[in-house]
């Protein structure tokens, strides 16, 4: 019965990949997910309800022209669209049909630990051929997704979206919605995609500084020589890029266009989620400025960009409001701009609008090498004291030059960059830098993003729309270092990597903690906790953005004030897959359990 | 819970994997003899320890190599870049074959140089040591130039070998690579080879010259 399915599909598949667009490939994807989709409406088959299933299987999946392997939740990618209801309960089956362990995590969802679905923390997983039936009460609102957390499954088309209304009334009024899932699909297996970076760090970047394609105004030749000395490379921006990746908009590359559409007009919300693996992307959509409402799910005051970054795992609500009858590119350009994935929002389908070519690839600049601090000419928002100042005036990062403001006079060569008495921790062979002078870079706007002549949101920007719930004071701070070996693509967190048994990081049951996290590495960390929300500290004391995932960019840190609410043992790692499989993870312990022994 | 747990310690840090690199397979013509030539390696393991191969060696064409050596290395990482390498080689050729015992330090020093130097100690107690040094010049994407050198050196004269003490050999060549994918690179070089003292000597007894210039067509390959 499954090898006739399979063939079925097959056969749909070659079908589609034939016709172009045929009903055929429709059937793959969710409606939501189809191209031409109306947006979100309340008769769509979404799964929503109290008690619903979802079968994890193998698929064949096609882009480009192409049909590879992949897992899915009942057959499509990305998984269902889960829809539901603040205050309901909620229940879902996992019926397994792989030949190995599975598992789902609800990201953003607050969950009893038991059903966070991280096996080897909260539950053993799934096993093949076995089930698993979460249960738990829904308490929040907002743009949230799902994804394995067993292996390598996530890379593979295992994650799905999830929005959650509120109780009451939405305090954002819109007209029609949509959810945009980024993601990165690659025809290699996620284990070659590994061992490629374990045998060639830089293996997947194909866009390295060559002395026949030498720009003078990229770097300073001290730049280059301190890069050189230190055995790192500026053009390091993503581990996988383009060269291994098609880039997914609800699961269609660039050349299927997945198109939404809209009436003229209309107050379109639009629900992005990056669901990629190892992916961070630049969001916009020339010709339309975006009002970003809501992050992680959690609402913003409302703020006007033109683009954004958006990190593994983060979500990001906005607005648009296309107010002419012309089609608009919905572009989500990689970090390091090897690709993007694309989009159309569209009056009517078949319409297009201008893509634009890939930006020039970014450098790293002395300040992603943690010399934020030194030789950064003019450039000094260490001091955090802007509280309740208007967000407009708040980006200083962002017109700042990041490079070349090196002021010339500025000897950087005899600066230690693996001092070992800055770090409480042992300086071994997973961690080849200890950023000097790591600066507070919640007010950049990205790598790459420093100077692309528009307005790029910044964490600086965002304020919470409704006042942070804890108002006492920390009391309690630690560090935490992020740390790394490019060369040997090693990851880890305060220079020991998960698999070396680290110590947990331990909370005491409603504690209220400032964690910094200091980046010693010169790519860039979504890290994200589960089980809590954390304040992140940008500015905006009593109405800090309230976030499951913050990026903390290379050479930087960033602080957030977190509640340690939820009893139990939860995940806390970078959301870039592969650096997670490498050890950037630990186990965070938030004692003592209610109702149970400690 | 307890396997769980163990699976998931495993699967966040603890990968073993692999790697197979023939960085030499080539044809040199030039005022010395043609023939060809090999220089492989391969590790597997973790971050930590590996378990690391060497070899190579070279011949005339149509005849069986005249040298030839197989290096077994446990392999240790020492610092963010380099690696401790201990073990033992084999030369099948040159006759007598000889067994040695290997010490070296193999990596990436800054500015992006590989290098690996590596003492030896043979099973007849004669001492000798090795240094290769290579650096990637990419001129695009996929065209990459890389000067290399080498340095043999010895302790004492080992006549039936034809090494002779202090500098015996040394190599300096370039060779220009075209990455069809970085894991399979076609190439052309040049290379000067000679010898240097008593090996110097030692050849010119044999009837042949000290050294030479070498054009070289080649693959280096990995997986």
């Amino acid at each position: 019965m499954q090898h006739d399915l399979t063939i079925g599909r097959r056969t749909l598949l070659r079908g589609a990949v034939l016709g172009g667009f045929g009903l055929g490939l429709h059937s793959l994807f969710p409606v939501w997910a189809q191209s031409g989709s109306p947006g979100l409406a309340p008769d769509m088959p979404t799964l929503s309800g109290e008690d619903l299933t979802l079968r994890v299987g193998h698929s064949p999946f096609a882009v480009g022209g192409r049909t590879g392997h992949a897992i899915t939740l009942n057959g499509v990618l990305p998984a269902p669209l889960i829809r539901l209801r603040e205050g309901q309960n909620f229940r879902l089956t996992v019926l397994n049909e792989l030949d190995e362990d599975t598992s789902i995590h609800w990201h953003g969802l607050l969950v009893p630990f038991e059903m966070d679905g991280v096996p080897g923390v909260s539950f053993p997983g799934i096993p093949a051929r076995g089930k698993f039936t979460y249960q738990f009460p829904i308490v929040q609102s907002g743009t949230y997704w799902y994804h394995s957390h067993s292996g390598l499954q996530e890379q593979m088309g295992h994650y799905g979206p999830m929005i959650i209304d509120p109780k009451g009334a939405d305090p954002i009024a819109y007209d029609r919605e949509h959810v945009i899932v980024l993601s990165d699909w690659s025809f290699f297996h996620s284990h070659q995609i590994i061992s490629r970076l374990k045998q060639e760090g830089g293996f997947f970047n194909r866009q390295k500084q060559t002395l026949l394609g030498r720009r003078q105004d990229e770097m300073t030749q001290e730049e280059r020589l301190m890069f050189a000395r230190m055995r790192m490379d500026p053009t390091d921006i993503s581990d996988v890029t383009e060269a291994a990746y098609t880039f997914l908009i609800n699961g269609h590359g660039p050349e299927e266009n997945w198109t939404g559409l809209f009436r003229p007009g209309e107050r379109v919300r639009l629900r992005i989620i990056n669901a990629a693996a190892q992916t961070i992307f630049n969001i916009r959509i020339p010709g339309l400025p975006m009002t970003v409402i809501a992050s992680d799910g959690q609402n913003v005051r409302p703020i006007s960009v033109q683009e954004f970054q958006i990190g593994n795992a983060e979500t990001y609500d906005v607005i648009v409001q296309p107010s002419d009858d012309r089609a608009f590119t919905f572009v989500a350009e990689t970090i390091d701009r090897s690709g993007m994935a694309r989009a159309t929002l569209a009056p009517r389908m078949g319409m297009t609008a201008l893509v634009p070519p890939l930006r020039e690839r970014p450098t790293l600049s002395m300040k992603d090498m943690g010399m934020g601090g030194h030789g950064g000419g003019g450039m000094s928002h260490g001091g955090m004291s802007h509280g309740g100042m208007a967000h407009g005036g708040m980006d200083h990062g962002a017109g700042a030059p990041a490079s070349g403001a090196s002021a010339p006079a500025m000897d950087h060569s005899d600066m230690d960059m693996r001092d070992a008495s800055k770090v409480s921790f042992p300086v071994g062979i997973g961690v080849d830098m200890i950023a000097p002078n790591p600066v507070d870079r919640t007010g950049d706007p990205g790598i790459g993003l420093e100077d692309v002549g528009h307005k790029v949101l910044t964490y600086r920007d965002l304020v919470s729309l409704v006042p942070n719930p804890d108002k006492r004071a920390p009391s309690r701070s630690i560090e935490i270092h992020l740390t790394g070996n490019m060369e040997r693509f090693m990851w880890s967190i305060d220079g020991q990597k998960f698999s070396e048994n680290p110590e947990p990081i331990r909370f005491e049951l409603n504690e209220r903690v400032r964690v910094t996290m200091i980046n010693d590495t010169m790519m860039t960390h979504p890290m994200h906790i589960h089980g809590h929300f954390f304040e992140v500290v940008n500015g905006h004391a009593g109405n800090h953005p309230v976030k499951h995932t913050v990026m903390v960019m290379p050479g930087g840190k960033v602080s957030f004030d977190m509640t340690a609410d939820a009893p139990g043992d939860w995940a806390f790692h970078c959301h870039l897959l592969y650096h997670m499989h490498a050890g950037m993870m630990r186990v965070v312990k938030v004692r003592p359990l209610k109702g149970k022994a400690a | 819970m307890a396997q769980a747990r163990e699976e998931l310690r495993k699967e966040h840090g603890a990968l073993t994997t692999y790697k197979v690199l023939v960085d030499q397979l080539e044809a040199k013509t030039g005022s010395g003899r043609d023939g060809y030539s090999w220089d492989g390696q391969a590790w597997y393991g973790g971050d930590i320890n590996k378990l690391w191969l060497k070899t190579e060696g070279e011949g005339e064409f149509g005849r069986a190599p005249e040298d030839a050596e197989v290096q077994a290395l446990w392999s240790r990482a020492i610092d963010p870049w380099f690696d401790l390498q201990a073990g033992v080689r084999y030369d099948f050729r040159p006759d007598p074959e000889r067994a040695y015992l290997v010490l070296g330090i193999q990596g990436l020093a800054p500015y992006w140089f590989e290098v690996d130097g590596a003492a030896f100690v043979s099973d007849r107690g004669d001492a000798s040591a090795r240094f290769e040094g290579e650096y990637d010049l990419r001129l695009t994407q996929k065209l990459i130039l890389q000067p290399r050198l080498e340095f043999d050196l010895a302790l004492q004269d080992v006549p039936e070998i034809g090494i002779g003490s202090g500098l015996s050999t040394a190599e300096l060549g370039a060779r220009l690579r075209y990455e069809v994918r970085p894991e399979f690179a076609p190439y052309v070089g040049i290379e000067y080879e000679r010898a240097f003292g008593d090996t110097a000597d030692f050849r010119r007894t044999a009837g042949e010259e000290a050294g030479g210039w070498s054009f070289l067509v080649g693959l280096r390959t990995w997986f």
